[in-house]
């Protein structure tokens, strides 16, 4: 197995266009699994662990360019106000250690349905950089999971960084696993407000070949919020969002649950996020107003 | 060549009291009133814990020779299936590859077991269970040797799985795991072997000695409840996985480090597969970095020993996890139907059981265990008429034997759940039923066995129901989630949550049971060293966590008077000390040391008379041994050790057994096959998200008595972690099995309590002793892996109203959504 | 094998180390069986038990999840570098061993090294958050009672002895310029 450790982000890209086949690692909290149970022998690794570039986080217009190797636990401590979906699914991820290494470009690497950071970069409209030595590429997260495992991803790019909108309204994350810690999700959901487009954004985990989105249960939100007050959604309306997101999902039965367990714990994390998120718009409101 | 990482005898000097976490209302006079620092009754600090904090100690895992070699196993990828042909060529070939070795290498005996030798050391004819030991690699690293495993062919004939145990007890036609004509030994006479079952064990009082039919017995009481419930397959789940390294001898023998419970039951079994006499399978006990139950059968034991016999290297074997998920034992699952009748006024009139527990693919100790499922398969109640059907069976799925608890923890989650049901049924609070049922002191169990030693059932369970409660959950004002189910996963801000208390009370057997000969030996040198006299205590009983190593030297320093003991590395260079399980060590290995510091101390107190500080009529009643000086009861200070001692030394070797106990009757299950009983209470107060089925345990309280106490600290520790295993399975742990295949082999799925899932618990420890034992002490590890199961889950069912009479108890039970 | 091989340098408990290792040699194994510390346990090869947990300038992180050579230009701390250079146990180390929180003590360094990076940040922790700085780490013989009793007990010796503090190793190089 070959080794390639490029200190600089130009020398990473290039070492890629050479290496298609190279496995890039950051954290390495999902590849080296992979290698340490053997089901995976790549015949060269990219570690990216050398390479600043990936842990910077910056504004970029009106979005925060999140460089893709930059920590959960950064991302905890640092950057909640900014990116809060994503903080609270960063803080929900596995154990301290893993949120010192663990990053939002090894959740996209690896395109596991059960990363904690898929739901809120879906809910989010986030964007994702794709770079190559052909050039830079964005592509937003509701286009870049194709299939199991499977991503918008050319063999010889790299994740470079995600863009975060600037939150526009409340947003939420939940996730079900039967430990109260350090534990992969049976499911897990995201919600996110815009005030301003009076629209809503959703991210569901770990029921799915992919992360997915709930496209009717957000219009039906758009639809039916009380944007203007932010009224507690009425028990009918939390009921059909709830069963909306539900409905869009795809579970399977497996060893952390079944499917019909998965779907109705989604329905229950998209009414309570729900009720949150619109107390939140309240105290926004209020706050601005 | 060099020698393993060395283990260096470790000192007990000077012993700190640290402060005790154990509520202790003393009930009863200490027995021998120690003034020795660090005795019995204090907490000294344990003498490994300073290797254990800076990395030093050395686990199996950290043995290492520097001209060693790796061995690596072939297993079975089938549950079942048999074997036609083996080729190991292509690994033989590899660069690098020293040995590689199948049944057919085998020098002795092709079999092994811990009760019954049905274990094929290498897979012979069938493999039985997936993950089944096939062949083994030598090389020169480990991972030369996974590569050359893949290079062996083994050519199968898959065959069905065996996988449903009651179809296996019951069913005429399942196939056989164990085919008829295969040369294994006879089974015990009493066991009622046949078929699939290893064993049947019946028990019968009251009515249904005589006879009586259910419905005639059921005609009896006037409120009547029946369950029946699953139990899953739980994983000790040590953290240390399995390991050991072999070093050939020049006698043609062979040196063993290993992790392990019990050095000479493994020594037994290895040396006849070896073709080797006892005396040249040499063991020395490595660091075991958990053990639980699950190194009570061998893993890779024989396999290092054949591979370095045949390099004539040093071999070192380790497991990874998910090896270890296949190579060791896990407790019994079980599928369980019970029937409870009372009267009106809740006294227990009758109940039956009918208990299959899932023994997998080879025997391992399911035999003892349905001995301890069927006599304690009602639990400490006094009823009148009983009946209790024991089933261990054969199948494909994932060998079971020890787990802590041992037989009683499937038991207790049912005989619990129905008390609880019944008090439902008659209006009672469920500790109140449970006191009028209680047995006592002078009880019969339902196998007709007299408890000849205090059981405070009543009083534990009313001091259970008075601890002070957890504080309310704030009904307004700013919620923290990590207080709530799911915790920071932000699953709740209160929404669905309901709270709710629980009570289980278990009755476990400490030691070993069913006539067998169990015994423990321990050999005490008392020597003059540097001016100072010093105690040496040599056995092989196996510390594995537990503290004995710590309780040796207590007892040591209590009966000689002397405060400079050394605890020497565990070897079979002295007699048996039995199996570190059962709860037995404290009482077996503690009782044999004591027994021998009592045979130095005479041995002193002739050198005494011999030396005229006493006349020859001075009974030994008025002599004592205290700050390393020998004392009269009359004339104080006779003599020190150091000047009477002068340089030579006093050694005496002694076994202790335990009183002698009986097979159960093979037809009515009646038998005092019990040593000694042991009983924890816990009340358990959970959060419980009833929409999303999350639990938090708020609180876990136990109340325990031990007998006596002999170290505070360590006695909370078992307490607390045998609480929190018993928590592990009421909610959490299970290895999924299906079609025969274990589905979660990893810690990613596999789930064990962390500890933002372990609540703060509170403990009360009652001291009434048991005039059989050593001290009165009861054994403590085993009892509140028993109770603190159907506590929590009578908790869950108080906070929800469903049933759950399957654990562990997953989320859709507690929605109830239907699964598998 | 015929693999690749690279000499690495390792700067470990303050001491500089060579080895020539294999891409794939974990920073585990390499410092079990390449240095010989064998203090740094492997439990479960996953990253979940935490048993192999050291500190990567100073910040905890699983040893089993990480490339030997991807530890280089880094300062490593393993539970064999924790005492003083007089060989005082650090305060976490004598807590540990004084509250019994620890029993087969295969966990032990592991949790060691969590909790020493966690009080140099939170000196005088609550008991929730001492728990929840443990939270990923597995002990599967002490039901953690003692384990929570270790962690306010070290943080009280730390603060008895300021002294006897290592110095704080600090936060992870970081490129945040919000």
């Amino acid at each position: 197995m070959e080794f390639l450790s490029p200190a600089t982000w130009e020398e990473a890209l290039a070492a890629k266009s050479a290496r298609p086949d190279a496995v890039p690692i950051m954290g390495g909290t999902d590849v080296m699994v992979e290698l340490n149970f053997d089901r995976r022998r790549p015949a060269a690794l990219l570690d990216l662990t050398r390479v600043p570039e990936l842990r910077e986080w910056a504004p970029d217009g009106d979005r925060l360019r999140l460089g893709a190797g930059v920590p959960y636990a950064v991302i905890v401590d640092r950057l909640a106000d900014r990116a809060p979906a994503l903080a609270l699914a960063s803080r929900a991820v596995a154990s301290p250690q893993i949120r010192n290494r663990g990053s939002v470009g090894g959740n996209l690497g690896g395109a596991s349905p059960a990363g904690d950071a898929h739901p809120p970069l879906l809910a989010t409209d986030a964007v994702v950089e794709l770079a190559s030595v052909r050039g830079v590429r964005r592509v937003p997260a509701r286009e870049f999971y194709l299939g199991p495992r499977r991503t918008a991803r050319s063999d010889d790019e790299l994740i470079a960084a995600v863009l975060l909108p600037a939150p526009a309204g409340p947003q939420q994350f939940a996730k079900i696993g039967t430990r109260n810690a350090m534990v992969i999700a049976v499911a897990s959901f995201a919600l996110a407000l815009d005030a301003g487009r009076r629209s809503a954004g959703t991210g569901i985990g770990s029921a799915g070949p992919t992360p997915l989105r709930a496209p009717e249960a957000e219009e039906f939100l758009a639809a039916e919020f009380d944007w203007a007050g932010g009224r507690p959604p009425s028990p009918a309306v939390a009921q059909e969002f709830g069963a909306l997101v539900a409905a869009a999902a795809r579970p399977i039965d497996d060893v952390r649950g079944s499917a019909a367990y998965r779907r109705h714990a989604l329905s229950v994390l998209a009414r309570r996020t729900l009720g949150w998120a619109a107390a939140d718009y309240r105290r926004e409101m209020a706050a601005c107003g | 060549m060099t020698t393993p990482t060395p283990r260096t005898p470790v000192p007990v000097h000077s012993p700190r009291e640290a402060p005790s976490p154990v509520h202790s209302p003393r009930e009863a006079p200490p027995s021998p009133a120690s003034s020795t620092p660090g005795g019995v009754g204090s907490s000294p600090r344990r003498p490994d814990g300073t290797l254990k904090v800076t990395g030093e100690f050395a686990y199996s895992s950290d043995m290492w020779m520097d001209d060693m070699l790796w061995g690596a196993t072939l297993r079975s990828p089938h549950p079942h299936a048999r074997i036609r042909g083996i080729d190991v060529t292509g690994a033989v070939r590899m660069p690098g590859v020293h040995a590689v070795l199948t049944h057919e290498d085998v020098p002795g005996e092709k079999r092994y077991g811990l009760e019954y030798r049905d274990q094929p050391v290498l897979a012979f004819g069938k493999v039985r269970y997936r993950g089944e030991p096939v062949a083994i690699v030598a090389a020169d690293h480990p991972e030369t040797a996974r590569r050359a495993l893949d290079r062996v062919r083994v050519d199968y004939e898959v065959l069905e799985p065996v996988s449903d145990p009651v179809r296996a007890a019951f069913d005429p036609d399942c196939p056989l795991v164990h085919e008829a004509g295969e040369d294994l030994p006879p089974a015990h006479p009493a066991h009622h072997r046949s078929g699939n079952r290893v064993r049947y064990q019946p028990v019968r009082t009251g009515a249904f000695a005589d006879g009586a039919t259910a419905a005639e017995v059921r005609a009896l009481a006037d409120v009547v409840v029946t369950g029946e419930y699953q139990v899953g397959m739980q994983d000790q789940a040590f953290l240390g996985p399995e390991s050991g390294l072999a070093v050939p001898a020049e006698d043609g023998g062979v040196d063993l480090h290993i992790a392990t419970q019990w050095l000479h039951v493994d020594q037994s079994q290895i040396a006849p597969c070896l073709g080797l006499p006892p005396e040249k399978v040499r063991l020395t006990l490595a660091g075991v970095g958990g053990a639980f139950g699950a190194r009570e059968d061998m893993s890779m034991q024989v396999h290092a020993c054949m591979l370095a016999l045949r390099t004539g290297r040093p071999v070192k074997i380790v497991y990874n996890r998910e090896e270890s998920f296949h190579g060791h034992v896990h407790r019994h699952p079980a599928r369980l139907r019970y029937e409870h009748g009372a009267t009106r006024d809740g006294r227990l009139v009758y109940a039956t059981a009918e208990i299959v527990l899932d023994g997998g693919a080879y025997a391992s100790t399911t035999a003892a265990v349905v001995g301890v499922a069927s006599s304690l398969g009602l639990g400490p109640y006094e009823i009148p008429h009983a009946r209790v059907d024991a089933y261990g069976v054969y199948t494909t799925n994932p060998p079971c034997g020890a787990m802590r608890g041992f037989g009683a923890v499937q038991a207790c989650f049912c005989y619990e759940s129905q008390l609880d049901r019944l008090a439902a049924e008659l209006g009672l609070h469920p500790v109140e039923l449970r006191i009028r049922n209680a047995m006592s002191e002078g009880s019969r169990t339902a196998t007709g066995q007299r408890v000849d030693m205090p059981l405070p059932m009543a009083d534990m369970l009313r001091r259970a129901r008075e601890m002070p409660m957890p504080p309310e959950r704030a009904a307004a004002g700013p919620v923290d989630v990590r207080a709530l189910p799911g915790g920071v996963a932000n699953t709740s801000r209160g929404e669905g949550v309901r709270r709710g208390v629980g009570y289980g009370v278990g009755l476990k057997n400490l030691c070993f049971s069913e006539g067998f000969d169990d015994y423990s030996t321990a050999r005490v040198r008392l020597e003059v060293v540097g001016g100072e006299p010093a105690v040496q205590v040599h056995t092989a009983a196996a510390e594995v966590g537990q503290g004995l190593v710590t309780i040796k030297g207590q007892i040591a320093r209590t009966e000689l008077g002397v405060e400079r003991v050394t605890v020497l590395p565990s070897d079979t260079r002295v007699g048996s000390a039995g199996s570190s399980s059962a709860s037995r060590q404290s009482y077996m290995t503690g009782g044999a040391v004591r027994a021998a510091c009592l045979a130095v101390r005479a041995r002193v107190f002739e050198l005494v008379r011999a030396a005229g500080l006493v006349g020859d009529d001075h009974p030994d009643e008025l002599l004592g041994l205290a700050g390393g000086k020998v004392v009269s009861g009359a004339r104080g200070v006779l003599v020190s050790l150091a000047d009477l001692l002068g340089a030579s030394a006093v050694e005496e070797t002694r076994e202790f057994r335990h009183r002698a106990t009986e097979m159960l009757d093979p037809t009515t299950g009646q038998g005092a096959s019990h040593t000694q009983f042991g009983m924890c209470v816990h009340r358990a107060v959970v959060d419980v998200d009833v929409d999303l089925g999350l639990v938090k345990v708020v609180a876990l309280d136990a109340v325990q008595d031990v007998g006596r106490v002999l170290h505070p600290q360590q006695l909370a520790g078992q307490i607390q972690g045998g609480s929190a295993q018993g928590l592990g399975l009421a909610l959490m742990e299970e290895i999924q099995v299906s079609g025969s295949v274990i589905r979660n082999p990893s810690f990613t799925d596999y789930l064990i309590p962390t500890i933002l899932d372990v609540p703060p618990m509170r403990i009360e420890v009652l001291e009434h002793p048991d005039p059989h034992a050593p001290y009165g002490l009861r054994g403590a590890g085993e009892p509140p892996t028993l109770s603190s199961t159907p506590a929590i889950v009578a908790a869950v069912r108080a906070a929800t109203g469903r049933p759950l009479s399957r654990i562990p108890v997953r989320p859709e039970d507690i929605v109830g959504i239907e699964r598998d | 094998m015929t693999e690749q091989t690279h000499e690495i340098r390792l700067h470990v408990n303050g001491v500089p180390h060579t080895a020539t290792v294999p891409a794939r040699r974990l920073l585990s194994d390499c410092l079990r069986h390449d240095l010989g510390l064998t203090g740094t346990h492997v439990g479960c090869e996953h990253g979940v038990c935490g048993a192999c947990t050291v500190r990567l300038d100073g910040l905890p992180v699983r040893s089993c999840l990480m490339f030997a050579v991807s530890a280089q230009g880094h300062e490593i701390t393993t539970v064999e570098g924790m005492a003083a250079p007089d060989g005082t146990p650090h305060p976490v180390q004598r807590a540990f061993r004084e509250c019994h929180g620890l029993q087969c003590g295969f966990c032990t360094p592991g949790f060691l090294a969590v909790v020493a990076a966690f009080l140099e940040e939170n000196p005088d922790p609550t008991e929730e958050q001492a728990r929840e700085a443990v939270g990923g780490n597995l002990c599967r013989c002490t039901g953690y009672q003692n384990i929570v009793r270790s962690v306010l007990r070290a943080a009280e010796l730390a603060r008895e002895h300021p002294g006897a503090e290592p110095p704080g190793a600090g936060a992870a190089a970081e490129g945040g310029r919000a």
